[in-house]
């Protein structure tokens, strides 16, 4: 089953058990994955969960441990030579030349990717304005801003016009207004019919993907629409207001049926691991000396990410 | 291999190379520095040697014997003396480094074939030891039974006649070794830092993702780094005419061929260590490994024929080794190329294992 070629057209990524090891660690852990046609599809996961490593494996840059890849039909790795000459890849780290200018890098990848000469020329210029560098050609690449370099990653990831690409983290040290700006590139490009598989950890981001794969440690441990995945929630978020916030966190936190709390400007906001009635946890602090008024509150992509992971509010209460 | 791709990499390597100033005068500075610092100041041979002679026979031939020993040009006369005693005397208060006495019955000896005349040297320093030795075979040109046979110095001493520089100038021997040094010493260093450099910025990955393959990122890569080993080629022998006079006996366009040979052995094995080291630093501690081995046993340095077998057949291996024995022979005896076809197959095997390898352990994975 598993090797046989996905004939539906729509199916861009078909990935079945997918596992990779570095040694004695599972970096990812059987994940299964399908990606449709001109979606926007997010990967979101902490550092280390494995998102990098799985997106390398679908790009046939690394080798899977097991399981089966499928992409635009082809069997990854071994049809990886003509799988390159549809895809495009950002990188996470900036990975075009720093000591070449806007315009040497664009027309270095041009004629890698085999676009004749011609042809380059005239998609070079093009990019330059539609990536909005028609005045800074002859700039090296290193002296960019992080959101300018961003942008130049993604004109030479598109200079081929790949059915599908593939982002890992692309705006991870970039400004929110630029962020916003990228993000509205990827949207043009995915009403071009274009694929787009996008790495991030910002929940703003996530929100906005068609669909969703949420990783921890390797696993998948979510798979839906935001708005799927925000509706399982519905009912296990609370609102709770004390006049002794740290002591009814303490409480709440030591309690079994919380999974996770964080301090939310002046209130806390809870998460139960399953549907929980207000009255019964405002009960139980007010049992243990504490007067609160704890509220139903609608979920959000965050608390979904809590419950996928169970651990990073926990740390980012570490943090504030 | 597509021509457009390749032309590409090589482009963008280029322009690259323009850009990285660094390198840019490593390229020019190594070569001058290393050809003046060799030219000038590193002077393994040794001439003027202040002696002193002591002739007791004081006939004709005696005096002859000496003269013999004064044009070699290898000692120049610092003091006269009556007694070897004398002689000892200076040699202790370093007035002289060499002593050479010709007892009263010289011509006596002479004829009974005994040892004539005795060289006394300062042996705390081995390189004028060793000019001393060669100063012992200076032979007695009337008397061809008899032999100069120093007292002090071994009974067999290595002969070692200067044929092909009879004036015992180093730099005539040391530049055209240079341009081998010069090339083996950049030309590994600047190929396995240009290819792992790409890893640790990350351009590597981008590289791996595109349709380029495997061969046109190497050879793209390299091939401007031959027009820049050519260029140190000319460079070097440039300044060894003007500078050191060294005679081009033989055709310039086999020196050029014995330099590329080269070029291209170290450009292979500079992608090889590249395909291997995990960092900049990685790779030049590759390079290291080796190039002093390439300095200390191709010959460049020490003579190939005194070295023991171990150390020869591993100079055996070393792309050095061959190509010194190439550039000798046709800068200073004026062979053709082809004449020292030996060297020339070697250097040849040398290019295809290491390119072989190279592009085998290339993988266009990160794993």
């Amino acid at each position: 089953m598993n090797d046989g070629v996905v004939n539906d057209p729509n199916i861009v990524i078909d990935a079945r058990g997918v596992t990779r090891r570095f040694g004695d660690l599972v970096a990812v852990d059987a994940v299964n994955l399908t990606v449709r046609r001109a979606q926007v599809y997010g990967f979101l996961g902490p550092n280390g969960s494995g998102k990098s490593t799985m997106i390398r494996m679908l790009c046939g840059l690394l080798l899977p441990s097991a399981g089966s890849i499928q992409v635009l039909g082809l069997h990854i790795p071994a049809q990886a030579d003509a799988l390159r000459l549809r895809v495009g890849y950002m990188t996470q780290k900036f990975s075009l030349f720093e000591d070449l200018g806007v315009r040497e890098n664009l027309e270095f990848l041009a004629a890698v990717q085999g676009l004749s000469r011609r042809e380059a020329a005239r998609r070079v210029e093009e990019l330059l304005i539609e990536y909005d560098f028609a005045d800074r050609q002859k700039q090296l690449a290193g002296t960019l801003s992080g959101g300018q370099k961003q942008r130049l990653a993604l004109a030479g990831a598109v200079i081929h016009r790949p059915e599908l690409l593939f982002l890992d983290e692309p705006t991870s040290a970039v400004d929110p207004e630029s962020r916003r700006d990228f993000w509205d590139k990827l949207f043009d490009l995915a009403d071009e019919g274009k694929t787009l598989l996008v790495s991030t950890h910002y929940m703003e981001e996530a929100e906005r993907c068609h669909r969703l794969a949420i990783l921890d440690h390797g696993r998948l441990v979510g798979d839906g629409t935001p708005a799927e995945l925000i509706a399982k929630l519905d009912g296990r978020t609370l609102r709770v207001q004390a006049a002794d916030l740290r002591r009814a966190r303490e409480a709440l936190s030591a309690a079994p049926e919380v999974a996770g709390v964080a301090q939310i400007g002046t209130a806390l906001r809870v998460l139960t691991h399953t549907q929980a009635s207000p009255q019964r946890l405002q009960t139980s602090l007010h049992d243990a000396g504490i007067s609160a008024d704890v509220q139903t509150t609608t979920p959000n992509l965050e608390d979904v990410f809590v419950a996928a992971t169970g651990r990073s509010r926990r740390a980012g209460e570490m943090s504030p | 291999m597509n021509l457009r791709r390749l032309g590409a990499v090589m482009l963008k390597e280029s322009r690259q190379l323009r850009r990285d100033r660094v390198t840019l005068a490593m390229i020019i500075g190594i070569p001058m520095i290393l050809l003046l610092l060799f030219g000038y100041a590193i002077n393994l041979k040794l001439r003027g040697l202040s002696a002193g002679v002591a002739d007791q026979a004081n006939t004709s031939a005696s005096r002859a014997l000496v003269m013999d020993m004064m044009a070699t040009g290898v000692i120049a006369p610092k003091m006269a003396a009556t007694t070897p005693q004398e002689l000892t005397q200076a040699l202790r208060r370093g007035q002289i480094s060499l002593g050479i006495v010709i007892p009263p019955d010289f011509e006596a000896r002479r004829f009974d074939g005994r040892d004539v005349a005795q060289v006394m040297v300062d042996g705390s320093d081995t390189v004028v030891q060793s000019a001393a030795m060669q100063l012992a075979q200076v032979p007695l040109d009337t008397a061809p039974i008899a032999n100069t046979r120093p007292l002090e110095l071994s009974p067999n001493p290595i002969s070692v006649v200067s044929f092909y520089n009879p004036e015992r100038r180093s730099a005539v021997n040391i530049v055209p070794g240079l341009i081998g040094v010069i090339l083996t010493m950049t030309m590994v260093l600047f190929t396995a830092v240009a290819i792992v450099r790409e890893r640790e910025r990350g351009n590597m990955e981008l590289l791996i993702a595109t349709p380029v393959s495997r061969a046109e990122l190497m050879v793209g890569k390299v091939a401007p780094y031959v027009v820049i080993g050519l260029l140190q080629t000319t460079l070097v022998l440039g300044l060894g005419v003007w500078l050191f006079r060294v005679p081009i006996a033989g055709r310039l366009i086999d020196v050029y061929a014995a330099a590329m040979l080269l070029i291209l052995a170290n450009l292979s094995l500079g992608l090889l260590i590249s395909t291997r080291a995990k960092s900049q630093f990685q790779a030049m501690q590759m390079t290291f490994f080796v190039f002093l081995p390439s300095i200390l046993l191709s010959g460049f340095m020490f003579p190939f024929s005194g070295m023991p077998p171990a150390a020869q057949w591993i100079a055996e291996v070393l792309p050095l080794t061959h190509f010194l024995r190439l550039i000798r022979g046709i800068v200073l005896r004026g062979a053709a190329l082809m004449e020292l076809w030996p060297d020339v197959l070697a250097l040849a095997v040398f290019i295809a294992v290491m390119l072989s390898a190279a592009v085998l352990l290339f993988h266009k994975r990160l794993d």
